[in-house]
């Protein structure tokens, strides 16, 4: 059997049990989780069916949202695609930022070993911080929540793409080195001929962990401090009780996420040398 | 006139404690269009010897001179092909090439006169068809033609091969030998060669230095070959000296320098 059959079958199962699971324990409303009752107040009206919305009521929600995905007539009220765009936007301008530090800086630790040494414990230190932790801090010196999830994105993003690129410019090999050395190649044509293109790869590599870990964080931080993005989104929703469209969301970011990759890494093969 | 002098040359390396000498005391002149093969066991220093003339090490002992200048570094007078091709996977074999040819030629040259050198060179080892492939769409054998092209394009006073031949199979090694017979006698090179393969030496060379084993490696031995060229791998066979040039080598390095070997190994 070929894997993608057994893949489908896994899905029509998974929905099926999902299905059955959801529609039998189904008294109308009446299982509504009692502290859940009374954290929501009177203002959250529990929808009809259980509190687990069926598969097709998921799907449902997800034809309706991806419908009026465009929609902006309601400010309060933007559709879907207007938050994903959102949160892509910040992404990608949080992690273009980051590779514009990171790849350079990256470059000019791995050749000047010195440099590294003296920069490595503050790497160290900063990179284990939880991006959130810096979410109050950023909101407090940027007083814009846009500007602080944008550097939330940035201070997250840069640490797999600058330690690569660092490992990547400081590991040429050494036969390739020793090339250079014997044809007399100059500095800058060794670091832009040589040193580049041969840690191409690792750097590529840095950048796929890296805007993993973008899309990841970008839903926590939009749910902290935005009204905008896939995060806030998803938080609004939670909110008000719509939990089939915090479903259809969570697919969405899978997807979105599974897209990022797949992209990063067929740039990655078209930019790296072949063996 | 001596193209390269080793000049009473040492070289320890730093290790855990005391520094492990290499190299103990080597003297060595090559002459100007001479092809000299250096042979010996693995791990005996032939090939930091090499690298010492390339200018990629520098000795803790005595001096190198290549064309009575003193060798302080690499340099365009010397060019070499390694033993692991050392090809760069992101450049066409006509832009590896190159890339000698633009330091060796700098303001010498315009791009265009550098680019059809480029290409002759990879002509003169019948890689016509391989100009505008990448390492990885060739064979090991072309990879290390490709290798020999970009030391030979750059013109040096000497050719410095590390084992050139020591990772391809027997045929494919024996039609680069004759590759390289051709072409040395066309550019008429002098050559410092490694190798730890005794009918190559013999093929190759006019004289073979004989290595004794390391730690504190010295020159054991050294054989002229006087045998006439061009020289045919067929008629060797059957030639009496090359068995006796085969004799003595075998026995210097199987049985003066055996016992050594298999301790060291």
């Amino acid at each position: 059997m070929r894997p993608w059959i057994a893949s489908v079958l896994l899905l029509i199962a998974f929905l099926s049990i999902w299905q059955l699971l959801t529609a039998s324990s189904g008294g109308p409303a009446a299982n509504i989780d009692p502290e859940y009752a009374r954290l929501a107040g009177q203002s959250a009206s529990p929808e009809k069916t259980g509190a687990i919305p069926t598969p097709v009521a998921v799907g449902k929600r997800g034809y309706e949202l991806l419908i009026n995905a465009f929609d902006s007539s309601n400010p309060n009220n933007l559709g879907i695609a207007w938050h994903l765009l959102y949160s892509l936007g910040r992404v990608l301008l949080g992690y273009v930022l980051a590779v514009l530090v990171a790849v350079p800086l990256g470059f000019a630790l791995g050749l000047a070993p010195r440099l590294y040494q003296a920069l490595n414990p503050f790497i160290q230190v900063l990179r284990p911080v939880s991006p959130l932790a810096w979410m109050p801090l950023a909101l407090y010196v940027f007083r814009d929540s846009s500007v602080s999830t944008i550097f939330i994105i940035f201070i997250c993003a840069i640490w797999p793409m600058l330690i690569n690129t660092a490992v990547g410019a400081s590991a040429v090999r050494p036969e390739w080195v020793n090339v250079s050395r014997v044809f007399g190649v100059g500095r800058l044509e060794h670091i832009v001929r040589i040193v580049f293109p041969a840690s191409m790869p690792m750097i590529m590599t840095g950048m796929r962990i890296s805007i993993g870990i973008a899309w990841f964080v970008i839903v926590a931080a939009e749910m902290v401090g935005a009204q905008s993005g896939i995060g806030y989104f998803i938080w609004n929703e939670w909110n008000n009780l719509q939990i089939a469209s915090m479903i259809v969301a969570i697919v969405l970011i899978g997807m979105i996420g599974l897209a990022l990759d797949v992209g990063l890494s067929w740039t990655a093969r078209r930019l790296s040398f072949r063996e | 006139m001596a193209s390269v002098d080793v000049r009473d040359v040492s070289m320890a390396f730093a290790g855990n404690g005391r520094p492990f000498v290499a190299l103990d005391r080597i003297g060595l002149s090559v002459r100007d269009g001479e092809f000299v093969c250096l042979i010996g066991h693995s791990g005996c220093g032939k090939s930091t010897l090499l690298n010492l003339i390339a200018g990629l090490l520098l000795p803790t002992g005595g001096a190198i001179l290549c064309g009575g200048a003193p060798v302080k570094g690499p340099g365009p007078d010397r060019a070499m092909v390694f033993q692991s091709h050392a090809l760069l996977p992101w450049m066409t074999c006509v832009e590896n090439v190159e890339l000698g040819i633009r330091q060796a030629f700098r303001n010498r040259l315009s791009k265009a006169e550098m680019r059809v050198k480029a290409e002759q060179t990879l002509r003169l080892v019948h890689l016509d068809h391989a100009i505008q492939k990448y390492p990885y769409e060739i064979s090991g054998g072309m990879k290390q033609r490709v290798g020999i092209a970009r030391a030979l394009a750059t013109e040096p006073r000497v050719l410095l091969l590390d084992e050139p031949f020591g990772a391809l199979d027997a045929l494919t090694r024996s039609s680069l030998q004759d590759e390289l017979i051709r072409v040395i006698e066309k550019t008429r090179s002098t050559v410092v060669m490694v190798t730890h393969d005794i009918d190559e030496a013999i093929l190759l060379a006019d004289r073979v230095v004989m290595m004794t084993n390391g730690p504190a490696a010295r020159i054991g031995d050294v054989l002229d070959i006087s045998l006439p060229r061009p020289r045919d791998r067929i008629e060797l066979a059957s030639n009496a000296r090359y068995g006796d040039y085969r004799r003595q080598m075998l026995d210097f390095l199987y049985r003066k320098q055996s016992v050594q070997a298999a301790s060291g190994a």
